[in-house]
């Protein structure tokens, strides 16, 4: 698909990179993709985020990746490390899929919407635009951003590959 | 495990005691459906990172057929019946002389009749729990997904998700012949339910 080193982000998971390699996650359902991208250093970030707040979490010790609210500064921070500068990121994302439909859904079913609606307040609050989404729909999705072009490529069962 | 605090290898033996009723009733469901004998594997009961999850059906990007419901009542959880396309297209031959899905495009019949069976073989699992536990469980409408397997089985972990970042699921393979009608039952019972389900089986909390 494309080339170089091929950087994988897991689930609840986020990761940096740069010289050209490839961040991907995949199996994405109500789960958000986001990518920041810094265009002059050619320096990119991923995050697979679950849910869209921390406030619910219970959990010990907090994984920052898995909360919309967390991810983004998580990412923004390592990012700003290796040199890029917050004013010149731009945001791509995907996913936030309701993967099944029921009656009288409850909040967990609205899960995707949610994790979308969280990514785009957090992006906001850095005042990171986001340049473009392919986000809801009830279909999962495996995520690629080109480190080398800034290309974020979107694979579905049923809708094959695009670019955004 | 974080999530018993006391006697842990006892517990995760009643779970599985737990699936093999279960999925025992489905099993015979299935078999009597398909008017051939089913067998199935002992049930495992894992506490395992969401990561791993998806890899038990092929990967995260394997594509599988879903049929997902939610147990409400009084011991929450999530339930999945997940099975290959290739299973699925033997299943719905035998079952009812469809001869499609060659090119992964279900008719609507096709995916009804899947739903369904989904339905009844987690229908007699659950309805064997509730008997078993005295507990009331029942199952929503079932819904089907035909997709990636991560996209699928994330969605029956976020209530874990708020908790670490490991699920504790019941997992059952049916085998029909030589693999034939493979299939998996995945029951992930919400965080809040373990307790239930064991102070209705009497183990000590």
């Amino acid at each position: 698909m494309m080339e170089g080193t091929l950087v994988k982000v897991g689930m609840a998971d986020l990761n940096i990179a740069h010289d050209g390699s490839v961040l991907k996650t995949t199996g994405l359902g109500s789960c958000v993709g986001l990518a920041l991208y810094d265009p002059q250093l050619r320096i990119g970030g991923m995050a697979h985020i679950m849910l869209p707040s921390s406030d619910i979490a219970r959990e010990g010790q907090l994984n920052l990746a898995k909360y919309a609210d967390t991810a983004v500064p998580e990412l923004l921070q390592r990012m700003k490390s290796k040199g890029a500068i917050t004013a010149r990121l731009i945001a791509k994302m995907a996913g936030g899929a309701q993967m099944f439909a029921f009656m009288g859904g409850s909040d967990t079913m609205r899960i995707g919407p949610r994790n979308v609606e969280a990514t785009k307040l957090a992006l906001a609050h850095y005042s990171i635009p986001l340049v473009s989404e392919d986000t809801g729909g009830s279909y999962g999705r495996t995520v690629e951003l080109s480190i080398q072009t800034g290309i974020f490529s979107i694979r579905s069962v049923q809708f094959g590959v695009k670019e955004i | 495990m974080s999530l018993f605090k006391n006697n842990a290898d006892f517990k995760m033996d009643v779970l599985r005691e737990v699936g093999n009723i279960g999925a025992g009733n489905a099993a015979t469901a299935l078999s009597t459906l398909l008017n051939k004998p089913v067998d199935m594997a002992v049930p495992t009961v894992n506490f395992i990172p969401f990561e791993e999850i998806a890899d038990r059906v092929g990967g995260s990007e394997a594509v599988v057929i879903a049929i997902f419901l939610r147990v409400d009542g009084d011991a929450p959880g999530n339930m999945f019946f997940i099975i290959n396309r290739e299973p699925a297209r033997r299943i719905l031959q035998g079952l009812l002389g469809f001869n499609a899905a060659e090119n992964d495009q279900y008719s609507e019949l096709e995916l009804s009749a899947l739903s369904e069976i989904g339905n009844i073989l987690a229908g007699s699992y659950l309805s064997s729990l509730a008997d078993f536990t005295g507990l009331h469980m029942s199952p929503t409408v079932p819904s089907l997904a035909v997709d990636m397997a991560g996209a699928i089985l994330s969605f029956g972990l976020l209530q874990f998700g708020t908790m670490g970042e490991d699920a504790l699921l019941i997992d059952t393979t049916f085998l029909e012949g030589h693999q034939e009608a493979e299939g998996h039952f995945f029951l992930i019972p919400d965080p809040e339910s373990f307790d239930k389900l064991f102070r209705a089986l009497g183990v000590p909390i």
